[in-house]
């Protein structure tokens, strides 16, 4: 390794020691009694909605946190859509071939994984689960669709993923500004509609960050081409009927 | 009296700095995204392990909710990373950056 | 006294780990040691009193971004010799 590169790596040590140990000096140097936020929260619980704090802190007490979020996942998916693969299509395969074993159990696993999903949906109103725990466990149910090749890679995203992916910021943006119409602030629910507001909420939530889940994981692969033209004539090919 | 969360908090730091320097002299790009997520990973420990530093005191369900939001922006960065360096590769056959100066192994 | 034993063991192997992970010289090993690393870290959620986090990061933490890691490192390095010979003129 030459001294220069032997350089960056002795700097770069000391940088990142110099931080690690700034932070635990930070973590031993924060005052005795603190003052935390669990008892504002425990107070409003009753209001919030939802009998689960952790819930309630999502999607009550700090909704713009979670909407803002939601946002990020959409722009992460349009920027993975946006790539338009271009190159010698004998690089991908369409559908993908993982055997017998894989495909029974995907015919036991996906049930009980939608069953879960629900379950966990339904749950995080009163204990750990919600709208992200759900949306996990059915976006890794689509991965394992997408392993077995039940759902094919996609030039162009088909009209129902596209709702589905819009769905959850839709559904959040419409409940987030209904307040503004009665005359209070963004995201301010009534105390008697915060529990339907928040279960609509969360149930389009699922939906769409599952499929945005699962869309992370197959839009990052190369589309389906015909077989080995040349680069030259690959270019014109690619814009074919297959454009949004 | 030292409550649980000060060890991991501890453990917290030590993988932001573990994971920084793997963010920085690594060459491979697929590589910096691992560190980037063990940096992450590191951040969520202390965010959770610092309310309870000390016994008997609750654990906080802001910095949870936090975290959560955390995991999943992570995971959309990660996704739209390694989309990045596919298409990188495809373009010039490198997984590192173009003005890389270090040596390929 | 035994939990915070636990907490000193879990902490002290996830550090291992992470750091198995980033100076390991094979790419694919590294990915699997960061999935590892992700399996650990949900056990120290659980003992953090956090069950929502530990569900979140097992699914999408560990189980998507593993996924996703292990798809591209498929893409960068198995069709590598491929790639080579057929790479465009820039």
């Amino acid at each position: 390794m030459s001294k220069g590169h032997l350089l960056i790596r002795v700097i770069a040590a000391m940088l990142a020691s110099a931080l690690g140990i700034g932070l635990i000096a930070a973590i031993f140097a924060l005052p005795r009694p603190m003052v935390g936020l669990a008892a504002l929260v425990e107070a409003h619980l009753e209001e919030s909605g939802v009998r689960h704090p952790v819930t309630a802190v999502l999607l009550n007490y700090r909704g713009y946190d979670t909407f803002l979020e939601i946002a990020v996942l959409l722009l992460a998916v349009l920027g993975i859509m946006a790539f338009r693969p271009v190159g010698p299509s004998s690089l991908h395969r369409a559908r993908i071939d993982s055997g017998p074993v894989l495909a029974a159990l995907i015919r036991l696993i996906i049930p009980l994984i939608v069953l879960a999903a629900g379950y966990l949906l339904w749950a995080g109103a009163h204990r750990p689960g919600g709208a992200f725990q759900a949306a996990a466990v059915l976006g890794g149910g689509g991965v394992l669709l997408r392993l077995t090749g039940a759902i094919p890679s996609f030039r162009s995203p088909n009209p129902w993923l596209r709702i589905g992916l819009l769905l959850g910021f839709g559904v959040f943006l419409v409940v987030a500004a209904l307040p503004l119409s009665e005359g209070l602030r963004l995201l301010e629910y009534r105390a008697a509609r915060a529990g339907v507001a928040i279960l609509v909420v969360e149930s389009a939530l699922t939906l769409s960050i599952a499929a945005i889940l699962v869309t992370l994981f197959i839009g990052a692969a190369p589309s389906r081409m015909r077989s080995a033209p040349s680069p030259a004539a690959a270019r014109p090919e690619d814009n074919s009927a297959g454009q949004p | 009296m030292i409550g649980g969360g000060l060890i991991y908090a501890i453990a917290g730091a030590i993988l932001f700095a573990l994971g920084l320097y793997g963010l920085v002299v690594h060459a491979h790009l697929v590589r910096k995204l691992i560190a980037f997520n063990i940096t992450g990973s590191g951040v969520f420990l202390v965010l959770v392990g610092l309310p309870q530093r000390m016994a008997g005191t609750p654990p906080d369900r802001v910095s949870e909710a936090l975290v959560l939001t955390g995991i999943v922006v992570a995971v959309s960065a990660t996704a739209f990373g390694l989309a990045l360096v596919r298409r990188l590769y495809e373009l010039t056959g490198k997984t590192r950056l173009p003005n890389d100066p270090r040596p390929e192994p | 006294m035994s939990g915070e034993w636990v907490d000193i063991l879990l902490a002290a192997i996830l550090v291992w780990i992470a750091r198995r992970a980033e100076t390991t010289a094979d790419l694919f090993t590294a990915v699997v040691l960061f999935i590892a690393f992700g399996l650990l870290m949900t056990l120290a959620w659980v003992r953090l009193n956090a069950p929502d986090i530990a569900l979140a990061e097992t699914a999408i933490g560990t189980g998507l971004t593993g996924a996703l890691l292990l798809d591209a490192v498929a893409h960068v390095t198995g069709k590598r010799r491929r790639r080579f010979e057929r790479r465009r003129p820039s």
